[in-house]
């Protein structure tokens, strides 16, 4: 790293050609030759350098005293708090980071990584099984217990070898090297408290305390309620700590030398900040952020380089996590200030931290720079973020100071990001409809199993809301509570042998509950399974929504939470496991399998793909609201899929020996896949349809468990994924190519994937070359999703409620010392600045939104399908209509004024684009009139459509009911994309006839009318 | 008719010293003069139910029904005409009709070989007529008839007042042009739950002073006071099953029901003590009342 930071600092090698050399190795051939020569000598080092990158930032920032959500303190290694700890004498296991130094031995650490690892999740026995009962089956209590050890694994393996078998004491040279990618390190679990979720105060008075050199590693994933932390010894880390040193020392070295260099150029002094004596300052709770000056910044050569080749690392997808680095740029962004550096307070290893001399940061003012100079290469991601990021963001008075221009950018993107505002009413806890076609007697083989499925059902929701009504009391228990009743229920069930009966029910009532918002937990989701929300947002879903921000938990859980059950969720994971019935399980997946190969071959309506882009435009909400019904819903399903298929295997740590692991992979190898994944996922990626498929494989492979990705089919599937994530560049935007939100969203989840504990860390960094390219159609396929915009803001945060985290991260900042409020300040920003009046009470509009989805409640599905059918068809040809006729009409009128004015004109020779301007602002007017003639259409076409296509027998008072819903929705759609275009619309069909016209009259003028007609419209 | 906990409890502990009499019932009258009879009469009945239930197995002892026996034999031994069994009734605090069956039961197994059936039982006793013994007959009709809360002829008024409720809500839903299916066409269509009405459109009812209206699927209709044991038992077997089914629905008590169990409407199942007026249907506003 050094070497080649030097030889960029040297000039000899461009930051490009640096970067084309970590992505694609030795194939970059399109670098000159003395750049090709200086990085060839650094060649074994090559894929060392991202992780070797990362963990140099997360180090050199460790002084850093940041607000926001608790980072985890870095523990281990802090003499202070281990005092008769053995220095020890350096291992054979160094840190990856003295190899990507020219004069080290590279393979030495290479042996020794997956070791390190391995000692880390050794804990004590029966952590995880503390919470009884439910076992490792458990999951949110399996991976709260493993948090800690989650943190530890998260570091990418830097040496990279998965070779290095176990090599006994636990080698933690490395850890100490490597503040962990992605997490916390374990060690002083003793003291400190790993496990915390949410730490009022940012930075904890033990972690200052007790750690002089609080590290700071940046995603605080540390952040599950799990069991005790004194599990955890600490002593497996307590060896080798120091093994590092001698790494660092010539690192130290290399630094010091670079930074003179540096004080020759720029004779900044190196301001530490005034921390007066060698304690720390104890109530950081109080610091009140030290103002930042870009006139202060020390080295800004070295960080403007160091920042443009960790920009273009984070452009080119090398890293894993792009929001998880975002999270630690903006935590630098708003560092309060950094700690000092004292020798005095350095344990055994001084260099551990780096040189005092030399380090990258030296003040709150050097990571200022850095991360606004990040920042402003990332602009293009952080415009997709949400309006009150974008706020906070132009808001921040240090990124004012040190890059104005930026700050433009980001207060014009953040008045140019439209308001979401979400029309979705959220739904009470609805039953599952009894459709007597599917639930009556003639579905039984007998009385019995019909009245037996009678009771389930009963019992089935008497479970559920006894649930609902008590699981959040304390010292409630699922299993104590409900497990014997459920259970009986099965029981009963395995007799009458009608579990498919059962799983219909259970499956349909997950997707009910589980799609909206109250349910996934999240604060901004539509339920969205709909049309009719659009009839009017209701003042009893607002009421809900504010509760719900108001009651909801502050913290989704850091930038990379582990795979959780959130909101109604958990009542489902807790019914399977209670129910711990093996013929249910084996139903549930039977049926999660079919409705998730149903769903992912949604197909796009795409009516008239030749359409001109304004009346594309028509149809166009409602195909993104479909595409997040069924994308969240295949979300679910795959979650929940992944978690019954796994649960047989999923245990709280991975297996302690090779021989073991190598006798389980035997076993399992031989294992089908539960559903053939992989061949969906290949089929989505040839087929263009990734930004459907890999957010619930995802999904799916999130919930595996720790022999899932050794094993071949699995591996081959987590390669394709690597492969696809490096592809996915933000910045690349050629034709055909993916929408820029879909591969927002796709970075975002698959980061979140390699940060789950049971992905290996190495797999990031070690998995290259291999990659069986998957070869793309090249036609565009007709069912392709991946080139349509189907994902907006809404559900990129909707799938990815963490990356919520940076506004909140931002929001801290904003609210002043953190400490005194007790930490993280939750805001109430209001998402939507319009339309947020007095609430609609009783309002008309709300009231028959709310009864055209209970109308649909008790009937066929396919009364609804019909209705929405019809509505779309008629309200797309509503515009069809009224543009033939009323802007038609317009257009010749327009057509016949043209006449007139230009036989004046060339009497007065006026100004065609005058001209243009004269006849709309003549006859836009009347496109208010496209809105009753758009209603009158409707009204009259749509109830002919409707009883045309239900069945003869619908019930008089059925079928007008579907009218009158049919006619208000094709009203809405219609009206809706009228009121917003007609003028445009007009405007731009009049403007199309002038210039015919003009260039009808002769090449010169019209030219100039066009010029003008289209600078303007 | 709606009453609070307190009032519900304030004319129960009443009923508690008072016999199940007709004069009874008309003090009562007196002391609530703002209740109605029928609400009076349901509280009532319910009240003495609930009484019977507690003291049922006592008189169910061996050595009672003997004894009891033993005491009408005794009785219309003495004079069979004179209300022998009744007045035994009142004497030991139990309902006629149930005395009469006891009575009757023993003197079948008396005469009988086989122990009789229930269901000979209650033909029995709906028609005393078809008694072997003469002087029982008699005793037994004069229980029956007197009886103004348990044996066939309170029964069969139960069950005319029901039916006649729920005409009464049918003719309602008529005259209001909300489009159902009832009872027996939903057992036609195989449902396994059959409330007595489901709207076929749902509709929202409004409640004075709430913030919201409530969606309607399906009403029941009940033809007594809602007080709380009749109403959990109703919500466990059938309520929430209707629930569970076809969403929220009504219930309508229309001889009134206790305040406080009203507490399900978020939930989905509102109640009510007669046909609300303030609805709202689909592609109307609200119904003028």
């Amino acid at each position: 790293m050094a070497a080649v930071l030097e030889s960029l600092l040297r000039e000899e090698v461009s930051v490009a050609a640096a970067v084309r050399w970590i992505a694609r190795g030795a194939q970059s051939s399109e670098g000159d030759a003395g750049e090709a020569a200086a990085l060839s000598s650094l060649r074994p080092l090559r894929k060392e350098f991202v992780p070797f990158l990362l963990n140099f930032l997360r180090e050199q920032s460790s002084r850093v005293v940041p607000q926001g959500p608790p980072t985890p303190a870095k523990t281990p290694g802090s003499s202070a708090a281990l005092p008769g700890r053995p220095g020890g004498p350096p291992r054979g296991g160094r840190g990856a980071r003295s190899q990507l130094f020219p004069p080290t031995e590279p393979l030495s650490a290479a042996a020794e990584a997956p070791a390190a690892r391995r000692g880390g999740r050794r804990r004590g026995p029966g952590q995880a099984r503390e919470r009884g009962g439910r076992g490792p089956g458990s999951l949110e209590e399996g991976v709260g217990g493993e948090s800690p050890l989650w943190a530890g694994s998260r570091r990418p393996r830097a040496a990279g070898s998965p070779s290095r078998a176990r090599s006994d004491p636990p080698n933690l040279s490395n850890l100490e090297e490597f503040p962990p990618v992605g997490s916390v390190p374990p060690g002083s679990a003793g003291r400190t408290k790993p496990s915390r979720r949410i730490n009022p105060t940012p930075v904890s008075e033990e972690r200052s305390l007790s750690k002089p050199k609080t590290c700071f590693t940046s995603p605080p994933i540390n952040c599950v309620p799990g069991p005790q932390p004194s599990v955890l010894d600490s002593s497996p880390w307590g060896q080798g700590l120091t093994a590092g040193c001698r790494s660092l020392q010539e690192e130290r070295e290399m630094l010091r030398k670079e930074r003179s260099k540096q004080l020759q150029q720029s004779p900044a002094p190196a301001c530490p900040t005034p921390e007066s004596g060698s304690s720390l300052p104890t109530r950081t709770g109080n610091l009140t952020a030290e103002p930042a000056d870009p006139a202060k910044v020390s080295s800004r050569q070295r960080l403007e380089l160091v920042a443009l080749v960790y920009s273009s690392c984070i452009a080119e997808n090398l890293v894993p996590n792009l929001f998880l680095e975002l999270f630690f740029v903006l935590q630098l962004l708003t560092a309060r200030r950094m700690v000092a550096a004292k020798s005095s307070d350095l344990e055994p290893s001084p260099g551990v931290l780096g040189s005092p001399e030399s380090p990258l940061f030296q003040s709150v003012h050097d990571c200022v720079f850095f991360a606004v100079q990040v920042l402003e290469h990332q602009f293009q991601v952080l415009s997709c973020l949400d309006k009150g990021t974008l706020k906070l963001l132009a808001e921040n008075e240090r990124l004012l100071c040190f890059s104005p221009a930026l700050q433009g950018r980001l207060r014009a993107a953040y008045e140019g990001s439209v308001a979401k505002v979400s029309l979705a009413m959220p739904p009470a806890v609805q039953a599952v409809s009894f459709q007597p076609e599917t639930d009556n007697r003639a579905n039984f083989s007998s009385d019995r199993a019909f009245h037996t499925f009678k009771k389930q059902r009963d019992v089935f929701y008497e479970v559920l809301r006894e649930w609902e009504d008590r699981h959040e009391e304390p010292g409630w228990d699922f299993e104590k509570g409900l497990g014997s009743r459920i259970r009986a229920m099965m029981g009963q069930l395995s007799a009458a042998c009608s579990h498919s009966h059962f799983v219909r029910l259970f499956q349909k009532q997950l997707l009910q509950m589980c799609q909206s918002p109250g349910g996934a937990g999240g604060t901004i989701l539509g339920e969205a399974p709909d049309v009719l929300s659009v009839l009017g947002a209701d003042k009893l879903g607002r009421l809900r929504r504010l509760q719900e921000r108001l009651a909801a938990p502050q913290s989704s859980g850091g930038p990379c939470p582990p795979p959780s059950f959130p909101g109604c969720q958990a009542f489902f994971r807790d019914f399977i496991l209670s129910a711990g019935s093996f013929q249910f399980n084996q139903h549930l997946m039977d049926s999660l399998s079919l409705k998730i190969r149903e769903l992912n071959g949604f197909v796009l309506p795409q009516p008239e793909a030749s359409e001109e882009d304004g009346e594309a435009d028509v149809d166009w909400q409602g195909e993104r609201r479909q595409f997040a019904v069924v994308l969240l819903s295949l979300r679910l399903l795959a979650k929940f899929l992944g978690f019954v298929a796994f649960l047989p295997y999923r245990g709280p740590e991975p297996p302690p020996t090779r021989e073991l692991q190598d006798s389980i992979l035997a076993l399992r190898s031989q294992v089908p896949p539960v559903l053939d994944v992989r061949a969906l996922l290949q089929q989505g990626l040839r087929a263009h349809r990734a930004v459907l498929t890999v957010p619930w494989l995802v999904e799916f492979l999130s919930l595996a468990d720790h022999i899932v990705p050794m094993l071949d089919y699995y591996r081959s599937i987590f390669s394709l994924l690597l492969h696809l994530h490096r592809s996915l560049v933000l910045s690349k935007d050629s034709d055909g190519e993916m929408c820029f939100l879909n591969k927002l969203l796709l970075l975002a989840v698959l980061g979140w994937l390699f940060q789950i504990p049971t992905v290996p860390e190495d797999l990031f960094f070690v998995e290259e070359g291999q990659v069986d390219v998957f070869e793309m159609d090249t036609e565009t396929s007709e069912h392709g999703l991946d080139g349509v915009p189907v994902v907006d803001q809404h559900l990129l945060y909707t799938c990815c409620p963490y990356i919520g985290e940076l506004r909140k991260l931002l929001a801290v900042w904003v609210s002043g010392s953190s400490g005194r409020s007790g930490g993280f300040v939750r805001k109430i920003t209001p998402t939507t600045t319009t339309s947020l009046g007095a609430p609609p009470l009783r309002t008309t509009q709300g009231l028959q939104a709310q009864l055209a989805q209970a109308f649909f409640h008790n009937q066929p599905p396919s009364l609804r399908r019909t209705v929405e059918f019809v509505a779309e068809r008629i309200g797309s040809n509503c515009v069809k209509h009224i543009k033939a006729t009323l802007v038609a009409d317009l257009v010749h009128q327009a057509e016949s004024l043209l006449q007139e004015q230009l036989v004046t004109q060339r009497q007065e020779g006026g100004d065609p684009g005058q001209l243009l301007e004269i006849l709309c602002s003549q006859l836009c007017p009347h496109g208010a009139q496209a809105l009753t003639q758009g209603r009158e259409f409707c009204q009259k076409k749509s109830p002919g459509a409707v009883r045309a296509l239900l069945p003869e027998e619908t019930p008089a008072a059925v079928l007008s009911s579907a009218e009158n819903i049919a006619v208000g929705l094709a009203i809405e759609k219609a009206c809706t994309w009228l009121s917003a275009n007609i003028t445009a619309l007009i405007r731009r069909e009049v403007k199309a006839a002038v210039s015919r016209v003009l260039r009808a009259q002769g090449p010169e003028p019209a030219a100039r009318g066009c010029r003008r007609g289209c600078s303007r419209a | 008719m709606i009453l609070t906990k307190a009032q519900y409890d304030e004319i129960a502990q009443c009923l508690v010293s008072v016999p199940p009499t007709r004069q009874s019932l008309r003090k009562l009258k007196q002391r609530f003069p703002s209740q109605s009879q029928a609400t009076l009469l349901s509280i009532f009945s319910q009240e003495y139910q609930k009484h019977i239930k507690r003291t049922h197995a006592k008189h169910h002892t061996s050595e009672a029904i003997e004894s009891y026996y033993q005491r009408y034999l005794h009785g219309v031994g003495k004079n069979g005409a004179a209300p022998v069994l009744l007045e035994l009734a009142n004497e030991v605090d139990y309902a006629p009709s149930l005395m009469a069956r006891i009575i009757l039961e023993r003197f079948l197994q008396e005469h009988e070989e086989t122990p009789p059936s229930k269901s000979v039982i209650n033909s029995l006793l709906r028609d005393p007529s078809q008694i072997p013994d003469g002087v029982l007959a008699n005793q037994v009709y004069q229980c029956t008839v007197n009886d103004c809360c348990y044996g066939p002829l309170v029964d069969c008024i139960k069950h005319a007042i029901g039916h006649e409720h729920e005409i009464l809500l049918r003719d309602l839903l008529l005259e209001k042009n909300l489009s159902f299916l009832d009872e027996d066409q939903l057992r036609a269509k195989g449902y396994d739950k059959t409330p007595d009405f489901i709207l076929q459109v749902p509709v929202v009812m409004l409640c004075p002073l709430a913030v919201e209206g409530h969606i309607i699927h399906w009403i029941e209709s009940k033809a007594s006071f809602g007080d709380e044991c009749s109403h959990h038992a109703y919500l466990h077997d059938q309520f929430w099953s209707y629930w569970n089914r076809f969403g929220p629905g009504l219930v309508i008590y229309w001889y009134g029901f206790i305040q406080e169990l009203d507490c399900n409407r978020e939930r989905g199942i509102l109640l009510k003590a007669c046909f609300p007026t303030d609805i709202v249907t689909l592609g109307h506003g609200a119904a003028a009342p």
